[in-house]
């Protein structure tokens, strides 16, 4: 007999089918149908406090297990709250679901009540989106939408469901692998390299006498991290990760060099500018990566693997453009250099290179000021307090600004998946909720959110969440009371005009009251000598979220720093560097 | 921004004849592709192709402002974009309508009989002051015969934006073909 459900019921059966264990939400009108059979899944579902945080969950837990993440809302202001965490998703390459309830049918373009163009809206901000009319179809838009998300260039995907077609029945079916694919002819993701192109890369490397990798977020999205790995130690070839590709590549191998761009590492940047050969691996030669970018390392060939044509020439044209995905192309690339190696040819002299980067390393070491005693504290010192106290795997989600600089920075990233943060889109707000979700996804990992006293007051709603839902992370609150990148900047460049930058965060909120209101417990650390103990404290406690309070120095800036359209040659050093700077020629 | 010109100087817009899914909002997705990256549209037609469940949308870009290859691989990523033909002007067939209404006394009327003769156009409605005139054929043909009516008065004038197709010879039908139905 046939297996006749109601539309909601095939869209959460669905969403098992896909594998989905956890989801983020939050119920409404239009999406109402689609909450009563979730009270008989096997997903869990994480209630949050507001549409956003929902996003930024999903997100969380994507960055950590590679999985879609899920979010479902209703219609209308719920749907327009998603479109801040889509967008950064899109930006970000981060695969998830969006789930959105509509108006019924009849009624759409009647401007109904929590009616909105959900797929007008969110068409720019996803890399793709589905308005679905009939109950039958949903089983298709949702196998549709889970392999949009994951495959290619991973991205966030939203099915918009009219609540009538939540309500009406269907005749339940499962599309299979052919069927998704017949349905989308126009999208086949080249996924292996050209082989002509891997060869000439493969050459090119052995080549090279001042190599750099440059290893970009493609490389987690592709589970490339060991593929990467061989190849830099098969070359002997320096690696430099992005903001988004922190972990790649551990921070304590003899080859990492750090993070480049803005606030990337003199040694980093300066790599990029003398290098004779840029690999470039999943990495799209971001503005923030380049600075001005006809002044980008431009004594380097480029090689360039990304899984999406379009970044192939957008910015930086390549000398040997490979599509494919980054695992795939690097196990080739590699595969092809061991055969020339074996074939007699050898690799390029790399030694003096070598010894000029290493001598970089030593004489520009990331350094910052320690406290006067009885002054004010330092930022950077909380981020490795908190480093040193962590357990292995623990798992760091920042928001947006200078806490965000200071962590990549400062943090010693040794795995993948360990670093969660909002690269692209620079949204403010995105840690708590992005914590939340990789503490959903992995409930044994410490998960520290590193904020700032901006960023916290945008979601920190979200930790009633945390406390109810019985996810406890950990928030390392870091409160100089000001906007504190914008203050920098126009302190370095507005001479120190301040406009609309206090937010005067050490008069109100009070932080520990209104984190011990959410169910938290909470401290506040204002000297350097407590700040190991209390994170111990913290450390100690697993059964609840913490937040910690830091007082910190909003004088303090973050360095090196690239200004805005200016070439990474201009590298603005930490003042104790600035006499040695010649040595980076 | 890199600059490639694959078909040379001076030719300053180029058609792109895209085969998509004829799906709700496909044309949005497309128009809201050119306008978030600053991609100029000379013309857009759009009409169901010769498959089923497919339409054919022609573009006439400017390639002046943005690189061709930029284009086509940005409009690829539409999931609903399933091919795309890149038509060098020299080397495709254009054809675009025209229809106008022009002002037509009696002194000019036989004039504007006589130029829509010569364009080899037709008057598809008469009144007592105006004509309304049909056209077919190039779009360089048409605005000449924009230009050479214009003096009489133009009461209302509607082009359909060109369409085009590659001509039967040589290369263009080759790069039009693409059996994977990806370019790059």
């Amino acid at each position: 007999m046939a297996d006749r459900i109601t539309g909601a019921q095939a869209l959460i059966r669905a969403l098992e089918h896909e594998d989905v264990e956890v989801m983020f939400g939050y119920p409404g009108g239009c999406i109402l149908p689609a909450y009563d059979p979730l009270l008989e899944s096997s997903i869990r579902h994480v209630l949050v406090r507001h549409e956003q945080g929902a996003g930024h969950m999903a997100e969380g837990y994507a960055h950590v297990t590679g999985k879609p993440g899920v979010a479902m809302v209703t219609s209308g202001p719920a749907a327009t709250n998603l479109v801040t965490p889509l967008m950064d998703a899109y930006m970000d390459s981060i695969p998830m679901v969006a789930i959105t309830g509509q108006v019924p049918t009849k009624a759409i373009g009647s401007d109904a009540f929590q009616e909105c163009d959900t797929v007008g809206i969110t068409r720019s901000c996803t890399k793709h989106n589905d308005l679905v009319l009939s109950p039958d179809d949903i089983p298709m838009a949702v196998r549709q939408a889970f392999h949009i998300a994951r495959t290619g260039r991973p991205g966030p995907t939203l099915i918009d469901v009219p609540k009538d077609v939540l309500q009406n029945e269907m005749t339940w079916h499962w599309p299979s692998d052919a069927d998704v694919l017949a349905a989308l002819p126009g999208y086949r993701p080249t996924v292996r390299g050209h082989a002509r192109m891997i060869k000439e890369a493969a050459k090119l490397i052995l080549e090279s006498e001042r190599p750099v990798i440059y290893a970009g977020g493609g490389i987690l999205k592709a589970r490339a991290a060991d593929a990467l790995r061989e190849l830099a130690e098969l070359t002997d070839v320096y690696v430099v990760t992005t903001l988004m590709a922190r972990g790649a590549f551990p921070d304590s191998h003899p080859l990492c060099l750090g993070m480049p761009g803005m606030h990337g590492n003199a040694t980093a940047v300066t790599s990029f500018q003398k290098c004779d050969l840029l690999i470039a691996l999943g990495s799209r030669f971001d503005d923030r990566i380049t600075g001005k970018v006809d002044q980008f390392a431009q004594g380097a060939k480029v090689i360039h693997v990304d899984i999406d044509p379009a970044e192939q020439g957008k910015v930086r044209r390549p000398d040997v453009p490979i599509v494919g995905d980054a695992r795939l192309v690097i196990e080739e690339i590699v595969k092809e250099i061991r055969a020339l190696l074996a074939g007699g040819t050898a690799q390029a002299d790399t030694s003096a290179w070598k010894s000029k980067v290493s001598g970089w390393k030593e004489q520009f070491p990331m350094t910052y000021e320690p406290s006067e005693p009885g002054g004010e504290l330092k930022p950077q010192y909380c981020i490795e307090q908190l480093r040193d106290h962590a357990p292995p795997g623990t798992i760091v989600a920042s928001g947006v600004g200078q806490h965000q600089m200071y962590a990549s920075q400062y943090w010693h990233f040794e795995e993948p998946y360990t670093w969660v943060n909002s690269g692209g889109l620079g949204t403010m707000g995105f840690s708590i909720p992005a914590a939340i979700g990789a503490k959903a996804a992995m409930p044994d990992r410490t998960v520290w959110a590193i904020d700032g006293d901006g960023c916290f007051q945008m979601t920190a709603q979200e930790l009633v969440t945390a406390t109810l839902e019985k996810l406890p992370i950990k928030v390392a609150l870091l409160n100089n009371s000001y906007l504190g990148m914008v203050r920098q900047w126009q302190e370095m460049f507005y001479d120190e005009r301040y406009s609309e930058v206090f937010l005067d965060s050490s008069t109100v909120p009070d932080f520990v009251m209104w984190a011990e209101s959410m169910g938290c417990a909470a401290f506040r650390v204002e000297s350097p000598e407590e700040v190991g103990p209390t994170i111990e404290k913290a450390n100690a406690i697993n059964d609840r979220t913490v937040v910690i309070e830091f007082r910190t120095d909003a004088a303090e800036g973050v360095f090196p720093m690239v200004p805005a359209g200016h070439s990474n040659d201009d590298v603005i050093l930490h003042p104790t560097q600035q006499d040695k700077r010649e040595n980076l020629r | 921004m890199t600059h490639s010109n694959p078909y040379g100087t001076g030719v300053t817009h180029h058609i792109l004849s895209v085969l998509v899914q004829d799906r709700p909002g496909v044309l949005a997705r497309v128009a809201g592709l050119f306008a978030r990256r600053g991609y100029n549209i000379y013309s857009l037609a759009v009409a169901p192709a010769e498959d089923v469940g497919m339409s054919r949308i022609t573009i006439v870009v400017d390639v002046e402002s943005t690189p061709l290859e930029q284009i086509t691989k940005q409009l690829f990523k539409l999931i609903d974009v399933v091919k795309i033909s890149e038509l060098d002007p020299r080397r495709s067939v254009e054809r675009e309508l025209l229809i106008a209404t022009v002002k037509a006394g009696a002194d000019a009327r036989s004039h504007i009989a006589d130029l829509v003769n010569i364009f080899e156009g037709k008057i598809i409605a008469v009144s007592e002051q105006v004509l309304t005139v049909s056209l077919d054929g190039h779009p360089d043909k048409l605005d000449d015969f924009v230009e050479l009516i214009g003096g009489y008065g133009i009461v209302e004038l509607q082009r359909t934006g060109r369409v085009a197709l590659p001509k039967l010879d040589r290369g263009a039908r080759l790069r039009a073909v693409n059996p994977t139905g990806k370019v790059g």
